[in-house]
């Protein structure tokens, strides 16, 4: 890896090797992947087609989960999950499909390239990963992290994360990307090597510059409101849709007790009807499980932009952060030349320490001072270009960073948009199925 | 069947809703049913509205205000075998108020013997005196009998004239199978002694036991339950004292629980298979009456939990500029939603619950009616062992013995009958209970279909439209 990064402060990415292929349409891949997460990849398509910069189109799957047990760090051994990831190169003119990559990665893997891109895209919004642990489980979801039903949901939510990087058109370049799709061995390495983590800025520092920023740009203080009210707002829906569920399952599960009546003993007419009747209550009582899965899917798509709102926070403190930075250093820069001027002036209008030592210690020599003049002439100089600097630096922040905001707000609008138009469409087939099992049960029941 | 008073109206009768007291207040006066002209459909929805078939006279569609004076005497037919039963007071409306009240109406059209007595029981009210509080019901009667003075009676009864009517019933009609009554206590989940479901179920419950004696072709004639329906309070409260003694009929209760069981022994064989019938079916009723319990709970939750539902997407289409519409639109939905659940628990309250339960406590009633019986046997039983084995002075013996024979052989037909006749009630309301519930689920799911589809319907428009307005 030749090219080292530079200055991530600088916004430059490091260039990639050679072109990467943007992602094409046709994503379905996934082994299993249920029908109703297709609804955001199809969204995810437009963006996809409109960036297309590359001949290439290349296809990204994840498609299996493996159980494994490995040694860990502190060489004691640990079961995780592995996911398999497999890229194919569409060939432009049969449109047919070559498994150019394969390979194994598990979720902490994941995680560093996220970091990675957060380091080294201050202004872009990262595509969140689905979540490290079950949250706003209910009765009969698992919180485990081994269980086969989160595993194949958090299987689906990785393959989402990469696809929309790949179609990001920006982030579809990066060379550690590339590399994570396609160098099994070494990559975590490699990344390491970018030393991207001492380039991170730190969390203490950036907590600092929220407080003590005086002019932000409004318009991500309004984001940052906005994310957290986002973040608030479908949390709370989370949460009670997984009590509903809850009470639903119960309902659905209740009444397949009806099936267990025996009632073949009792005399003969009502017995068969009845009897009759109770298997249609066991179709209905079974019919809740996969009702409820594809819930789960559509959870997952809301989840997805909870997450979502953390990282629009991330871009906000990284503006906050440079705005902080260069607030700071235009006022030290105007103080150094208030001592400038004071020096050469002879006139003290500030207290200083320099100022005070002097009328105890006495006067410098002129040449003391006018030693001291030249330094700080040019530190103000270096001073003034740093802050022409920052500043260009901040503004081209500000630009890129609101004209991905933008590209994300269009995204987000389609997708959710999407996924309530999904949502009606599941409880579609859900009223179809109840209209159906209730009247063969009615029809059972006339029959007595 | 037909020992049912004689007279008969066709039955007319009007959509429930008019409030009792406003015809009460020319109850003073005879008006004839003006005419109505529906029988509905035998469901509990139907309001009477499609005209009767083979009507004579006006099939005019029901228009007419509860307090129409119109008459037209052609449309009357009376039939009487009894003179005494023309007396001018047995003119009555028959006028079923409630629409409970209209559900056992429409139950009964299927007999072929017309109704001439029609109770409601409402209002419950609470009292309060030094030593207790309890909660008395209205009972309203409106007949068209000669046995009675007047066609309409209002009385107030609390729970425990329920309870010595019930023993009255039993001890004179001992192998009769009596409606039963609701249970005096619910063990579990009382908070209060009477809160208001309590009081509306236990209503309800009395309402269909009066009801149920009323349908019976004999107790329907009972002169106890006469008294019942129209003595006023002190009339009762002496009439009650007037019959045995607690004291002798726990007597009776204790020789009965003995030599049932010698009853037992010689239970002929239809009778032990009427035993086993109720054996399981008490078995049966009682799950299928948990299990629906159960159900209510459950989507009782369930519509708690909805109602938090909707309004969060409300609150969120606050910051979404954008997805305004769409958000506002599943809120609606969701709550549409919310209110079908609503009706749908409440459907199941009314039909599917009390039927259960009632049968869950008529499965109890049938295995006293078999110890009853088995008890009747075994006294004669004990006597025809007395005479073979010559115990004691057998003179009067064979006579005894006859009577006795006769008293089993009355009990025993009775019981056959009334066994037929409650079978057949049992399956009718299970399966229209059932039934009921099926489509109250159906409608519910329908409505549910109806929305999201609107929804979707409005969202694929709103799209089209867009799109459209792009093209150039």
């Amino acid at each position: 890896m030749e090219q080292a990064p530079r200055d991530p402060e600088r916004q430059l990415q490091p260039a990639p090797l050679e072109p990467l292929g943007c992602p094409d349409a046709g994503l379905g891949a996934a082994v299993g992947k249920e029908a109703a997460g297709a609804g955001e990849e199809d969204s995810g398509v437009d963006t996809m087609t409109h960036n297309n910069f590359w001949l290439k189109k290349i296809e990204i799957s994840v498609s299996e989960a493996e159980k494994r047990t490995g040694r860990n760090a502190m060489n004691m051994q640990e079961t995780y999950t592995a996911y398999l990831i497999e890229t194919r190169s569409v060939e432009h003119t049969d449109g047919q499909s070559v498994l150019t990559d394969s390979l194994w990665r598990r979720y902490s893997e994941f995680e560093l390239l996220r970091n990675y891109l957060l380091v080294y895209y201050p202004h872009i919004v990262v595509p969140p990963l689905p979540e490290k642990r079950a949250e706003f489980v209910w009765h009969k979801l698992s919180a485990d992290n081994m269980d086969p039903d989160f595993v194949e949901r958090r299987r689906i939510g990785l393959e989402n994360f990469l696809l929309r990087i790949a179609s990001h058109p920006i982030l579809c370049r990066d060379k550690i990307f590339y590399l994570f799709l396609t160098q099994e061995g070494n990559w975590k390495e490699t990344v390491n090597e970018t030393g991207f983590q001492l380039k991170a800025d730190s969390r203490l520092k950036a907590l600092n510059a929220t407080f003590r920023v005086k002019n932000p740009d409004k318009r991500f203080t309004d984001l940052k409101h906005y994310s957290d009210e986002l973040q608030s707002v479908i949390s709370h829906l989370l949460r009670v849709r997984a009590r509903v569920a809850d009470r639903l399952y119960g309902v659905y599960k209740v009444h397949g007790n009806y099936g267990r009546v025996e009632w073949s003993a009792i005399e003969k007419e009502m017995g068969d009807g009845l009897q009759s009747a109770g298997h249609h209550m066991d179709v209905y009582a079974s019919s809740i499980d996969d009702i409820l899965e594809d819930e789960e899917h559509y959870a997952d798509q809301l989840k997805e932009y909870l997450f979502y709102a953390e990282a629009l926070r991330a871009v906000c403190r990284k503006h906050e952060l440079m705005q902080y930075d260069l607030e700071m250093a235009a006022q030290d820069l105007a103080s150094k030349k208030q001592q400038c001027e004071e020096l050469a002036t002879g006139t003290v209008r500030t207290f200083s320490l320099k100022g005070m030592t002097t009328k105890l210690f006495g006067q410098e020599t002129p040449e003391q001072r006018e030693a001291r003049i030249k330094v700080l002439e040019e530190q103000i100089n270096e001073g003034e270009q740093q802050l022409k600097s920052k500043n260009l630096e901040g503004r081209e922040f500000v630009k890129n960073a609101w004209a991905d905001i933008e590209r994300f707000k269009e995204q987000k609008n389609r997708d959710l948009k999407e996924a309530l138009i999904s949502y009606a469409v599941m409880q579609i087939s859900m009223c179809k199925k109840g209209i159906q099992v209730w009247t063969n049960a009615k029809e059972c029941f006339s029959k007595m | 069947m037909g020992t049912l008073g004689e007279p008969g109206w066709r039955r007319r009768w009007r959509p429930a809703g008019r409030a009792l007291s406003g015809w009460r207040a020319s109850a003073g006066h005879l008006r004839r049913a003006p005419q109505a002209s529906g029988r509905g459909a035998p469901t509990g929805r139907a309001r009477g509205q499609r005209p009767f078939p083979g009507s004579s006279g006006s099939s005019a569609l029901l228009q007419a205000e509860v307090l129409d004076l119109d008459e037209d005497e052609d449309d009357l037919e009376v039939f009487s075998k009894d003179a005494s039963l023309m007396d001018m007071n047995s003119f009555s409306p028959m006028m079923p108020t409630s629409p409970l009240s209209m559900i056992n109406q429409i139950k009964f059209e299927d007999e072929p013997d017309l109704k001439d007595l029609f109770i409601t029981v409402d209002e419950p009210e609470s009292h309060v005196t030094t030593i207790e509080t309890f909660i008395t019901y209205r009972i309203i009667t409106k007949t068209s009998r000669g046995e009675f003075d007047s066609s309409e009676f209002e009385v107030r009864r609390r729970y425990q004239d329920f309870l010595w009517l019930k023993g009255k019933l039993e001890e004179a009609h001992p192998t009769l199978i009596i409606p039963p009554l609701p249970e005096k206590f619910i063990v579990k989940g009382m908070v209060e002694r009477f809160n208001d479901d309590f009081i509306e179920t236990r209503r309800k419950a009395l309402h269909k036991f009066l009801n149920r004696i009323a349908d019976h072709p004999t107790l329907t004639f009972n002169e106890d339950f006469k008294i019942f329906l129209t003595a006023q309070a002190w009339e009762l409260s002496s009439h009650k004292k007037q019959g045995p003694g607690l004291l002798s009929r726990m007597g009776q209760t204790v020789r009965a629980v003995a030599s049932s069981m010698r009853g037992v022994k010689n239970r002929p064989e239809e009778f032990m298979e009427m035993n086993n019938f109720i054996e399981l079916f008490s078995q049966k009723i009682n799950l299928i009456d948990k299990i629906s319990q159960r159900i209510y709970k459950e989507e009782r939750e369930y519509f708690d939990e909805m109602k938090e539902y909707g309004p969060i997407h409300i609150l969120w289409s606050a910051s979404e500029e954008d997805l305004v519409d769409t958000l506002k639109d599943v809120a609606g939905c969701i709550d549409r939603c919310c209110k079908a659940t609503e009706k749908r628990m409440s459907g199941l309250s009314e039909a599917l619950l009390p039927v259960v339960h009632e049968y869950v406590l008529y499965s109890e009633m049938l295995m006293g009616v078999m110890k009853r019986r088995d008890q009747i046997q075994a006294e004669l039983d004990s006597k025809v062992e007395a005479l073979t084995y010559k115990k004691t002075d057998t003179d009067l013996l064979p006579e005894e013995i006859g009577k006795l024979e006769d008293k089993v052989e009355c009990a025993n037909n009775a019981l056959k009958a009334d066994w037929e006749r409650w079978k057949q009630n049992m399956q009718n309301d299970i399966k229209l209970a059932f039934t009921d519930m099926a489509e109250e689920n159906i409608h519910y799911y329908e409505q549910c279909l109806a929305t999201w589809e609107s929804f979707l319907t409005s969202q694929t428009n709103l799209h089209l439209e867009e799109t459209s307005e792009d093209k150039p």
